[in-house]
């Protein structure tokens, strides 16, 4: 494997009975980059983090992390590696402090090297002050900075950081990524997953129109227009620009059809799902 | 094995342990409860039996035997009836247990050197305190005849029965220990079967598995903390053994912390495997009752004795490490056996442990699913 190579998969399979959750996966992530794994709820990303980090076993496949097999060497791997489970992993009942120096231990980083780790850890989280505070007495935010900090201690080759920033504050999660680019300047790789939103970088509208059917066919002809699709009363449209629903909104009302209602909507598991099918 | 991988994670868990005020009255309070609670409740002993006399004689050869029945102190006489139909009565309320009748020509028939007779009625409904009773009352007309014979040589045989270990048959002396024994096979396993299970359930176990700590490492960091704990719990209940309830200790008392500690590793690794099983915490604590409490209690031959079980059932009692602890404390305590008379109960306590701890490592696995 390359020298530059972090993370590597060769249809990497996970099933679940019926249910296949990854389905040959195959993707390359160099040394230092951040890599975005993006998908509605169910879509198998925490299945996927699971295998890379060699807590799950892959149905076929193979896939090499930080140089080594997730089949052969899974303990080699969560050496060099930093996890962050979706779901708070820490103690509740132990301290900040507690807790870091469990995971040191865990990793055994050496006695010497500690001060200086720790106290860099603790300042570029904002965690000095509440590092004798219990864990579960922390808010969402700065449990998701401990989480970090506990999985960057043993200063990890790779990151996983499964849904990272969900359930956290606008003004902690902003915090939260400007931690993250300051690590890919010492080339660690950060493979991050995030549930689908905005960060897709296509806007999507719902309108309301008093004839969805009839508009639907109209709308359709406009440039900039990705997809339509009715919902009830409604129409769930994506566009390449925000703005072409102003275009939407007076071709309608020159064949005759109201716009009672338009704003920007998240798309849903259903939308994603449609907009899938309909690529096929 | 890294020993300072052990070490945090025994850290941890003591920790936890100290800050969880329902893991902390569990783990002291709850040994001493069950203690105070069978060690009270459980007593074969029988006295105070609430007796009648329907005395038709009213000799004083007839007061004599009473005043024996009275004096042995197992008997209390509440009333001296005068009508037979009075027995019915007594014995359907309950009021009293025993009834003795004393035909008219009892004093009459000793003068003359027939053979008086007596009856004696028990209330069956307990059959285990009625078969005491009969005992008692068979020794008392015993040494009763044996007195009217007095001066009159009959050559016979005249058994002398000395009860070792146990002289005054307490069965309290015998109870404690196996109580003991029983309690502590119980509290070691439940001790550690919540402790993986928590950790799957809270969400902690994930990020655990994802470092490179080991599951042996795991596993033995889990046991450390518990032993020292079940190891507190041996000491206060063998304090309280000796010294509330008056149990001589006759043994040494640093063989029976030794032997506790090799039957603890037993019992705290099946804990393990239980909770590593389980994955829930409800699973994992109602399998640790289903698995220790039962068999411990009626087969480890703590009350009923092994012998008299049915063959099937003695085969069985051989699986469960409680009835090598029971019959080892019990030989401690009462006749203060030495480590040669139980090298071979204490060893299989120890094969039981190790191969309980190397199933609990066979069987965790560093996965998800």
């Amino acid at each position: 494997m390359n020298e530059r190579v972090s993370i590597k998969t060769l249809n990497l399979t996970k099933a679940f009975g019926d249910n296949i959750a990854v389905d040959n996966l195959n993707l390359e992530i160099k040394k230092g980059e951040l890599f975005g794994l993006v998908g509605p709820d169910g879509a198998g990303k925490t299945t996927t983090m699971r295998l890379l980090t060699a807590i799950t076993e892959p149905t076929s496949g193979e896939a090499w992390v930080a140089g080594h097999s997730i089949l052969k060497e899974g303990e080699r791997i969560k050496e060099k590696i930093g996890y962050m489970s979706q779901r708070f992993g820490l103690y509740e009942d132990l301290a900040v402090m507690e807790n870091i120096i469990f995971y040191a231990d865990l990793y055994e980083v050496p006695q010497k090297e500690r001060p200086r780790r720790i106290e860099r850890l603790l300042g570029f989280s904002n965690l000095t002050p509440f590092k004798d505070r219990l864990a579960g007495k922390l808010s969402g935010g700065m449990k998701q900075k401990l989480g970090l900090a506990c999985a960057l201690i043993h200063t990890p080759e790779v990151l996983f950081l499964d849904e990272p920033t969900s359930g956290v504050e606008p003004v902690s999660r902003r915090d939260f990524w400007r931690i993250l680019y300051d690590l890919l300047k010492e080339e660690v790789t950060i493979f991050v997953s995030t549930k689908v939103k905005k960060s897709l970088g296509l806007p999507m509208v719902e309108i309301w129109s008093d004839n969805a059917r009839m508009a639907t066919d109209i709308i359709r002809e406009i440039d900039g227009v990705k997809n339509v699709s009715i919902y009830g009363e409604r129409l769930h449209i994506t566009l390449e620009k925000k703005e072409i629903i102003d275009e939407i909104t007076v071709r309608l009302n020159s064949e005759g059809l109201k716009v009672i209602d338009s704003r920007e909507i998240l798309p849903s598991l259903e939308d994603i799902f449609i907009s899938m099918v309909e690529k096929k | 094995m890294k020993f300072l991988r052990i070490k945090a994670i025994a850290k941890k868990e003591l920790i936890q342990i100290w800050r969880d005020p329902f893991s902390l009255a569990m783990v002291f309070v709850m040994p001493v409860m069950l203690l105070f609670i069978f060690g009270y409740a459980i007593t074969l002993d029988v006295n105070n039996l609430t007796t009648i006399v329907y005395d038709l004689d009213r000799s004083s050869s007839s007061r004599e035997l009473v005043a024996k029945f009275s004096e042995s102190g197992y008997f209390t006489i509440i009333e001296h009836i005068d009508d037979d139909k009075d027995i019915d009565k007594y014995l359907d309320s309950g009021k009293a247990r025993i009834a003795i009748a004393i035909p008219a020509d009892f004093s009459k028939n000793i003068t003359t050197g027939k053979n008086p007779q007596l009856q004696v009625i028990i209330d069956g409904s307990d059959s285990n305190t009625a078969t005491i009773a009969m005992g008692y009352i068979s020794a008392i007309s015993e040494l009763y005849s044996q007195r009217l014979k007095g001066i009159k040589i009959t050559p016979v045989i005249d058994p002398r029965v000395r009860v070792w270990y146990n002289p005054e048959l307490k069965s309290r002396n015998f109870i404690i220990p196996g109580l003991i024994a029983v309690i502590m096979a119980i509290i070691a396993a439940l001790l550690t079967s919540l402790t993986f299970a928590r950790e799957w359930e809270r969400g902690t176990m994930e990020q655990l598995i994802s470092t490179p700590v080991k599951g042996p490492e795991l596993i033995t960091g889990k046991l450390i903390p518990y032993f020292l704990i079940g190891f507190i719990d041996m000491a206060v209940a063998v304090l309280i053994g000796t010294i509330i309830f008056d149990v001589p200790l006759r043994g040494n008392i640093f063989l029976l912390m030794a032997v506790s500690s090799v039957f603890l590793f037993g019992g705290l690794s099946l804990g393990i495997l239980i909770s590593i099983v389980a994955k829930s915490q409800l699973v994992a604590s109602q399998m640790s009752m289903v698995i220790t409490f039962l068999p411990s209690f009626l087969l480890s031959g703590f009350m009923y004795p092994i012998a008299n079980m049915p063959a099937i059932l003695q085969i069985i009692t051989h699986v469960i490490p409680a009835r090598y602890f029971v019959a080892i404390l019990k030989g401690i305590f009462l006749k203060g056996s030495i480590l040669k008379l139980l090298a071979m109960d204490v060893l299989l306590l120890l094969i039981f442990g190790l191969i309980v701890f190397t199933v609990a490592n066979r069987k965790f696995k560093k996965r998800v699913i």
